[in-house]
């Protein structure tokens, strides 16, 4: 099933420059060559002058062998310039994945635990706040109070782990809200099955019972969870790269698609959602290690 | 005793509920609950109120610059400052609910005509067409949702329209695959083999017997992708793929906040609690509608 999709991911890719309402070169170079000649040496540059069925071919050949074509803009490989600002990508998305795990399945367990008291009703007005809350403007908040007033960080731009650690907790708070919610509900039905009332019974420490016997029985939609999660983190990055002058690939994206780069853009997005098909395999084989009556064959 | 052991016990109508917890249970399930879906609803009324009546309440012109007070902090004049031009915010923000709520309408609008439509085709008629539709479908759905409105929106260009289009297309998948399923059910019931027996034309057994039996679970995906749609839409303008500037459109004045947030504190703060407030309205209205239509979400 995976490669499948993934090919149909290929195929949209590439369409996205021949869909283009009006002609790409136009668009790309937005009138710069207005000379008939220096417009079709554009078009044949860019292989836009050859049969769609020969663009496609060469546009998965190119892919195979790492080729994302040339950016216009920076006139660099694509690839490389992927190379540069992915890795920047990754971390934020990671950091924000582990802060939201860590919140959202306390703050899950808690409620699910305390269920219909005030600590349930703080923590889910926590995750309703968090899944109605902007990304870019919780961002700005925490510039305004943590780096402009309090000045423990630094304000914009800086590449280092103290200027990760704002972008993360913005992304990772409002992902925790969601993993908050289906813990919470994952948890109230499993901690209601005749086999947590057994452990309860035969005395065992309610620690154990909890994460032993609960929480393990309810890491397969939590792990589900988790892995679109990744998903929601990867475009969140767009938007708190660009908040916080992250030199993410988030950041290229968008001046990317302000200038109609269209082989960046391409690149981009095929690297990304590729990316996110490679995580929802990753979560179907820990379906395997979490539960070990999945067997795939 | 009873105390200790109701610490250990979290299943609602356990016989060890201490009488405090039952009381707060009582209160969580009969004030609480339904009072989330009033406040939404209120929200949502006031929101809807103050996009109609914008052009008569706000005291200024929300894109007529003022340079002689630009950047003035919230006062009794400017209740929530002035912008960079000197332009009211609190206006702004009154006129940006205009915006904000037509963003959100016409993108639910766009995916539940194109996600309705694909789906009660895909569903009812099954076979090949079934398959690739699902597969078309698996496919969208395979990009996070936020890259594929950028994808869309790289296609047709950074506008208000097409971040409409984009946010609208990026959703209709998830209103395919719902229809498809309840569908997938409907289709098999007595009622339409019996329109089906007499002769009725499938385009007529779809709007009258499938789609009206699967509208409830269509009326709470669209009351909670709403508030999705605003926050992708404000998103992109913050971007500056959706609306451009002078437009009040929330996301787009924080980008301009951005700018100043050293020294103008109160451009950050307003657009974005206005985003939040609505929201969280057409959110909580969402849980509360959500939970009325499914007594199992009702029993947490």
């Amino acid at each position: 099933m995976l490669i499948p999709i993934w090919f149909g991911i290929l195929i949209l890719v590439f369409m996205m420059r021949v869909l283009v309402p009006g002609d790409p070169i136009q668009l790309m170079f937005a009138g710069q060559y207005n000379d008939p000649v220096v417009e079709a040496q554009m078009r044949h540059k860019f292989g836009l002058d050859k049969p769609l069925t020969t663009q496609f071919v060469e546009y998965v050949e190119g892919v195979a062998h790492g080729d994302l074509g040339f950016s216009i803009t920076s006139q660099q490989p694509v690839t490389k310039l992927i190379e540069a600002h992915y890795p920047y990508t990754v971390v934020l998305t990671l950091t924000s994945l582990s802060i939201a795990i860590v919140i959202g399945i306390v703050t899950g367990i808690i409620a699910a635990l305390r269920k219909d008291t005030v600590i349930d009703l703080i923590s889910m007005i926590f995750a309703l706040a968090g899944l109605s809350m902007p990304a870019f403007w919780l961002g700005l908040l925490l510039i305004y109070v943590f780096a402009v007033d309090l000045h423990w960080f630094p304000v914009l731009g800086a590449m280092s782990p103290k200027g990760l650690v704002l972008p993360s907790i913005t992304l990772g708070v409002i992902a925790s809200a969601v993993i908050a919610r289906l813990v919470r509900s994952t948890m109230i039905d499993v901690l209601n099955e005749d086999y947590i009332r057994t452990a309860r019974a035969k005395g065992i420490v309610e620690t154990r019972v909890v994460v032993q016997h609960a929480l393990r029985n309810a890491l397969i939609p939590i792990v589900t969870i988790i892995g679109l999660q990744f998903g929601g983190l990867l475009s969140g990055a767009f938007i708190v790269e660009v908040v916080f002058a992250w030199h993410g690939i988030g950041e290229l994206a968008i001046t990317a698609l302000q200038h109609r780069d269209f082989p960046l853009i391409q690149g981009i997005v095929l690297v990304v959602a590729t990316t996110y098909v490679l995580v929802n395999l990753a979560v179907d084989v820990l379906y395997a290690v979490i539960d070990r009556r999945i067997i795939y064959s | 005793m009873i105390e200790a052991t109701a610490k250990h016990t979290t299943g609602y109508g356990l016989q060890t509920t201490s009488w405090r917890k039952r009381r707060s249970v009582v209160f969580f399930r009969t004030l609480f609950r339904p009072l989330q879906g009033k406040v939404g609803a209120i929200i949502i009324v006031l929101m809807i109120a103050i996009a109609l009546a914008a052009p008569l309440v706000a005291p200024y012109d929300p894109l007529k610059p003022a340079y002689q007070v630009r950047l003035n902090g919230p006062s009794a004049s400017h209740l929530m400052g002035t912008d960079e031009t000197g332009r009211d915010v609190f206006s702004r923000v009154l006129f940006g609910s205009r915006i904000s709520l037509r963003v959100g309408i016409i993108a639910v609008a766009i995916a539940l005509a194109i996600g309705v439509t694909v789906g009660l085709i895909s569903g009812y008629y099954r076979g090949i067409v079934d398959t690739l539709i699902m597969r078309f479908v698996d496919i969208l759905q395979a990009f996070p949702g936020f890259l594929l409105a950028l994808s869309i929106i790289a296609m047709l260009g950074p506008n208000l329209r097409n971040a409409m289009i984009a946010v609208g297309i990026g959703s209709a998948a998830g209103f395919a695959r719902l229809v498809r399923g309840s569908v997938l059910s409907i289709r098999e019931t007595d009622y339409v083999m019996a329109a089906r027996v007499v002769g009725a034309p499938s385009r007529l057994i779809m709007r009258r017997h499938v789609l009206p039996n699967a509208l409830s679970p269509i009326i709470v995906l669209a009351t909670l992708e709403l508030p999705a749609a605003i926050l992708v839409a404000a998103s992109l303008s913050f971007l500056g793929l959706g609306a451009q500037p002078p437009s009040p459109e929330w996301g787009a004045m924080l980008v301009d906040g951005h700018n100043y947030i050293q020294t103008a504190w109160w451009l950050i703060t307003f657009p974005g609690i206005a985003i939040f407030i609505t929201v969280l309205g057409f959110n909580l209205f969402g849980n509360a509608l959500q939970d009325a239509l499914n007594p199992r979400l009702r029993q947490r």
